[in-house]
């Protein structure tokens, strides 16, 4: 009696373990068929792959988890790994939403075009540079000149910028970062597409943004740059002049980037492979929304202006 | 019941022999790999700019002479660093401490084998870096001594255990003999027992530089990664590039087989030869010294 009570008891386990794995394999055929492109059926679950740019990762996800609570049926995964990667990808065609933190390149876009696609610019937010400092270090502006003569390796002690007498330690990105790359165009070469000057061989290139903050936290010699939503208040920035008015010193703010006072700044992107359509078109034309741009503002970057989005 | 071990034999002896030659092969396959995406490098960049002195990839200057000698600076201080530590530690652990400290000892030592170098890094970073710039008044902390300094810490356990077990198999008989001649504790370890276990406690120490030389993540989070050429005794006390932290940041967004990726594999080549003279010069001196043992004692 015992024994048929075991194996009943088998045979109810086993009839569940079935059931469930029936429920799951249905629950899977549905997830791929939604893969395949259904424009006519938006209310079927959707999948956007978005990939690119490290400085923009953090913005990208928290507009990902907000857009799932409004609209449930879309899923969104973001991943990081530098500008190139994701534009690459975008050409590969295996994202659907590319992030960038500089613009496509001419190569990329020639090699796009060859893969039969017509990548499609979205100015997504602004970021400025915020050059930061140790808050023991008395300096607190700084002329372009200056701060390019400091990083090509020619001025290399606080006091001659007005400071203690101190050796300058500069910090930098790492070169496949979007970040150095524009610091390097911007600030070294004063946006001169012919000078030819690289930061001086001494500059210490840290891996991460957070070595950089880790570094200047710690170090009075120490000068670095970082994206304005990376700064913690246990650094200090440095207002930046311009060459045209080297007398006007202007401190990296949402207010100064929107204005364009502020010199170091730049645009952020989001390429798709083709002019968007269904989901993607709708959570791109979301992102423009005021209250996606708040979410911007919130993490430290600056929002595009009104007149900007499209 | 015969023909039945034969098979297990047969079976057991070709599983056997397969994995030998495996390592052979994967060495093999891993050489051909790195001969084929890197050699171009040499074909395609001029030496002129390959034995250079500055490093910039992303305006095509691929001068990989300061991170040679960064890699070969930060190695060399990491050796001599550990190479007293370790060997110290080991002879204390097999000769001189009593059974209870050497048995907390070798644990020990095995738990700090076993810590990740991305953590030792993070502590690299938040405590060594600040403790040495204040310490020795350097510009900054994040330097080729604090590198060295890591790298020892991470190739002492390796020389430790290496060295401890060719210690312990020295036979107890060669230790009573030191002592029966009248020899002190300290003469018998230093006339007797190393020079017994010489052999192992030089595998031991190249073992040591293997791990220095290979380590990537913590010296890629304390050096600085400035790629300086090296001049002067100061130069311990600068930041320097090493070949391992160059490859690992950068071979990420490097576009395959550009310039940039096949000098990067040139750097691979570089340094799998490295490793490759590291150990030859430790079987060339291990057999050598076993010769001369051989000498002696026939």
């Amino acid at each position: 009696m015992i024994f048929s009570d075991i194996i009943s008891n088998m045979r109810r386990k086993f009839v569940f373990i079935l059931l469930l794995l029936i429920l799951c394999l249905t629950a899977c055929g549905t997830k791929a068929g939604s893969n395949a492109p259904n424009p006519d059926n938006t209310e079927q679950s959707q999948y956007i792959d978005n990939k690119g740019s490290d400085t923009i990762v953090n913005l990208a996800l928290a507009w990902a988890e907000r857009y799932q609570t409004i609209k449930p049926n879309v899923q969104i995964s973001v991943t990081g790994g530098g500008s190139g990667t994701g534009l690459t990808a975008l050409v590969n065609k295996s994202v659907d939403i590319a992030n960038a933190s500089r613009q496509i390149k001419q190569e990329e876009l020639d090699a796009a075009k060859a893969a039969g696609l017509n990548p499609q610019e979205f100015v997504i937010a602004r970021d400025a540079i915020a050059v930061i400092i140790n808050p023991e270090n008395p300096v607190d502006h700084l002329t372009l000149t200056q701060l390019s003569a400091i990083y090509r390796g020619e001025i290399t002690n606080w006091k001659e910028v007005g400071g203690e007498d101190r050796p300058i330690v500069k910090l930098s990105r790492e070169t496949n970062s979007g970040t150095h790359v524009f610091f390097l165009e911007t600030v070294i070469r004063f946006s001169n597409k012919d000078d030819k000057t690289i930061f001086s061989a001494n500059t210490l290139l840290l891996p991460s943004s957070e070595g950089i903050i880790a570094e200047v936290r710690e170090n009075p010699n120490a000068i670095g740059y970082d994206g304005l939503g990376y700064v913690t208040s246990e650094v200090k920035m440095v207002a930046i002049s311009s060459l045209e008015t080297p007398e006007v010193y202007v401190i990296p703010s949402a207010a100064t980037v929107a204005d364009s006072s502020y010199l170091i700044s730049r645009n952020l992107y989001m390429y798709t492979p083709d002019v968007p359509t269904g989901e993607i078109k709708a959570y791109i034309e979301w992102i423009m929304s005021a209250e996606a741009q708040q979410i911007v503002k919130d993490l430290g970057f600056v929002p595009i202006v009104e007149n900007e989005r499209e | 019941m015969a023909p039945k071990k034969q098979i297990g034999n047969v079976l057991i002896t070709s599983i056997i022999k397969v994995c030998g030659y495996s390592s052979i092969l994967f060495v093999g396959l891993i050489l051909v790999f790195l001969l084929k995406e890197g050699l171009p490098a040499l074909k395609d960049v001029p030496l002129i700019t390959l034995f250079n002195i500055r490093w910039y990839p992303i305006e095509g200057l691929f001068g990989i002479l300061p991170l040679i000698f960064g890699t070969l600076l930060v190695t060399i201080s990491a050796t001599l660093i550990a190479l007293p530590f370790g060997i110290g530690t080991a002879i204390f652990i097999s000769e001189v401490a009593p059974r209870w400290i050497k048995e907390i000892l070798k644990p020990i030592v095995e738990i700090l084998a076993g810590i990740p170098s991305v953590v030792l890094g993070f502590i690299g970073i938040l405590v060594i870096v600040p403790f040495f710039r204040k310490f020795l008044d350097l510009p900054t902390g994040l330097t080729a001594f604090t590198g060295a300094v890591l790298l020892g810490l991470i190739a002492i356990p390796t020389i430790v255990s290496v060295a401890e077990d060719a210690l312990n198999t020295v036979p107890p008989g060669y230790r009573q003999a030191g002592l029966a001649l009248g020899a002190t504790r300290w003469q018998t370890i230093w006339g007797v027992t190393v020079p017994a276990a010489k052999t192992g406690i030089l595998t031991a120490v190249m073992l040591g530089i293997g791990r220095a030389l290979g380590e990537t993540m913590a010296v890629m989070m304390v050096t600085g990664n400035a790629p300086v050429m090296p001049s002067g005794l100061n130069a311990i006390f600068e930041p320097v590039r090493t070949m391992t932290a160059t490859i690992a940041s950068e071979m990420g967004e490097v576009a395959t087989g550009s310039q940039h990726y096949q000098v990067l594999f040139l750097i691979g080549i570089l340094l799998f030869l490295l490793s490759l003279v590291i150990n030859i010069i430790a079987s060339a001196v291990s057999t050598k010294q076993r010769k001369r043992a051989e000498r002696i004692l026939s």
